[in-house]
């Protein structure tokens, strides 16, 4: 029992790792309760390219702030919600099918990233924390800005939570009730991109649809109801982060890549239950 | 609040004029007339592509017309809440964790206005209306677990709980048993009482001849619309189904040689 308690007590000793368990418990609840919609309304792609999207942003603000991380979440914030709304407009007006439209957007978009990051001479170790995320270096000013837009996030979601389940279960319900349609749309891809914003720094570009998508997912196979839905998938994601961070701390592996993995194999454990109980 | 308008009752329910609607091109809809009055009960009947959904979402104001007008009472559809517009089955998805009660609260979700959680009235809006279309033993259940008639009596709880005044049935009895559709069909039964107007597509001659006020013959134009013994004449039907009806021994009896699973105009939005 000892064993167990320092086990679990050592790496809390380190500062960087209360503030990154913190950090990955925040996280992955805005992204649990946001991404229910996500996967309600089949919007992973969507999701996936927002996060590659805001590379070129977050490329542009290291160059200028001169290597500085603490202005990137504005940079990210700002580029993210440009890039929800361009292409949400996108995928609605255009003449290519939307999936086309958005895999182009992004990859585009994601290149002009990668070209900017690789004038910096230190281009590799930058990218790769851009790209996977570092949960353990959050400064205290980053947890207040998880903090304060994270919340702001979850306030909405539950203030619109009647308008949202009615517009993504029918939106032709929706219409004839007079819904505004178009600006609770907008709203919910806004939300999505502040939610990007916040979740950057812990899981990185590459990563962050898994965020999104697999706790949702894991709660959807075990609940009929959306607010169980997103209740689930937030007790998962927070569990996936805390463990995640132990078997970062503990097996040397990136903090990142341990989160997502821990929240991949609690969808694999819920999924063969489901088979298991269905038999 | 969201706005709403409000209603000028010496105004027909429903007035349609001069509607045309075209997709890609071809008009899916050309030159369409009529009107309803309050608690009326009316069959629209036409071939598949007949432009029968296009109507309704045009009438539902989701969907707008390229020239010609709606009203509802007197003024434009956009302003109204008062329009049940009931999908086809096909078009929903069945896995969303929701519980009938929660589809049917849906229903309340604009008189609430944004910011509001349902109060105690709005409660007894919703078990009003699954008890009117006795699913109240099923309102805790998720939507997937119900029968074909039983998720068709959910939408129809749907549009009470709204307060709709016209409701609008996208092929309702499409798919479901004889049982299941005799339930929905007394259903509307009761609901005439309740001087809700309603507008139902079909594929069956016979239940819109025995069912309801009047029919609609629809296939691009209103090719008759009537009472049903001066619109169920071979001379219409022919006209509205062209090829695919075939008249059996040249009396009245009549063959539809008509696919009816598929979704009326073959495009989803």
């Amino acid at each position: 029992m000892d064993t167990l308690i320092n086990t679990l007590l050592q790496p809390l000793q380190y500062e960087f790792m209360q503030r990154g368990m913190i950090a990955a418990v925040l996280v992955g609840i805005v992204c649990a309760v946001v991404g229910t919609y996500v996967v309600l309304r089949g919007m992973a792609f969507f999701g996936d390219a927002l996060a590659h999207t805001v590379l070129p942003g977050i490329a542009l603000g290291y160059l200028v702030s001169g290597g500085a991380r603490d202005t990137l979440f504005w940079w990210a914030l700002g580029t993210s919600i440009v890039a929800a709304l361009g292409i949400g407009a996108i995928s609605k007006n255009s003449q290519i099918k939307e999936d086309t439209a958005i895999g182009i957007i992004f990859a585009g978009m994601f290149a002009l990233g990668i070209a900017l990051i690789s004038t910096v001479r230190s281009y590799a170790v930058d990218l790769s924390h851009f790209l996977f995320g570092d949960v353990l270096s959050v400064s205290t000013h980053s947890l207040w800005l998880i903090l304060i837009f994270g919340g702001l996030v979850l306030l909405a979601v539950f203030s619109f939570y009647k308008e949202f389940m009615t517009l993504s279960f029918d939106p032709v319900l929706a219409a004839t009730l007079r819904l505004p349609v178009g600006l609770l749309n907008n709203l919910l891809l806004t939300l999505i991109a502040v939610t990007v914003a916040v979740s950057l720094q812990t899981v990185g570009v590459a990563l962050m649809v898994a965020m999104l998508v697999t706790p949702a997912a894991t709660a959807y196979l075990l609940t009929h109801r959306l607010s169980h839905m997103m209740l689930l998938a937030a007790i998962f994601a927070s569990l996936s982060g805390i463990i995640g961070l132990y078997l970062s701390f503990y097996l040397s592996i990136a903090s990142g890549a341990a989160i997502v993995l821990t929240a991949t194999v609690f969808f694999i454990l819920a999924f063969v239950w489901k088979r298991i109980k269905q038999k | 609040m969201y706005s709403h308008t409000h209603h000028e009752t010496n105004q027909p329910i429903l007035d349609v004029s001069n509607l045309t609607v075209r997709y890609n091109g071809r008009n899916a809809l050309e030159e369409i007339n009529f009107h309803l009055h309050e608690g009326e009960r009316v069959a629209v009947v036409g071939p598949n592509g007949a432009g029968k959904s296009t109507l309704f979402k045009v009438v539902a104001g989701v969907l707008q017309p390229n020239s010609g007008e709606v009203n509802i009472y007197g003024s434009r559809p956009r302003g109204h809440v008062c329009i049940g517009y009931i999908p086809q089955r096909n078009q929903v998805d069945w896995t969303f964790p929701v519980s009938v009660a929660d589809v049917v609260m849906m229903g309340r979700s604009a008189k609430l206005g944004p910011f509001n959680w349902p109060h105690k009235k709005d409660w007894e809006f919703v078990n009003h209306a699954l008890e009117t279309v006795e699913l109240s033993n099923l309102a805790s259940r998720q939507i997937n677990q119900l029968s074909g008639g039983q998720q068709q009596r959910m939408f129809i709880a749907r549009a009470l709980a709204q307060e709709a005044e016209l409701m609008l049935m996208d092929e309702p009895l499409t798919g479901l048993d004889t049982p299941s559709q005799e339930g929905i069909l007394n259903l509307l039964d009761r609901l005439k009482k309740e001087r809700v107007t309603v507008m139902v597509a079909t594929h069956d001659l016979d239940q819109a001849a025995t069912h309801f006020d009047r029919i609609m013959l629809l296939n691009h134009r209103i090719v008759a619309f009537g009472n049903p013994a001066e619109v169920l004449h071979t001379e219409n039907l022919l006209q509205a189904y062209g090829g695919r009806l075939k008249p059996v021994d040249g009396q009245n009896i009549l063959n539809i040689d008509d696919c009816c699973d598929e979704g009326d105009d073959g495009h989803t939005h």
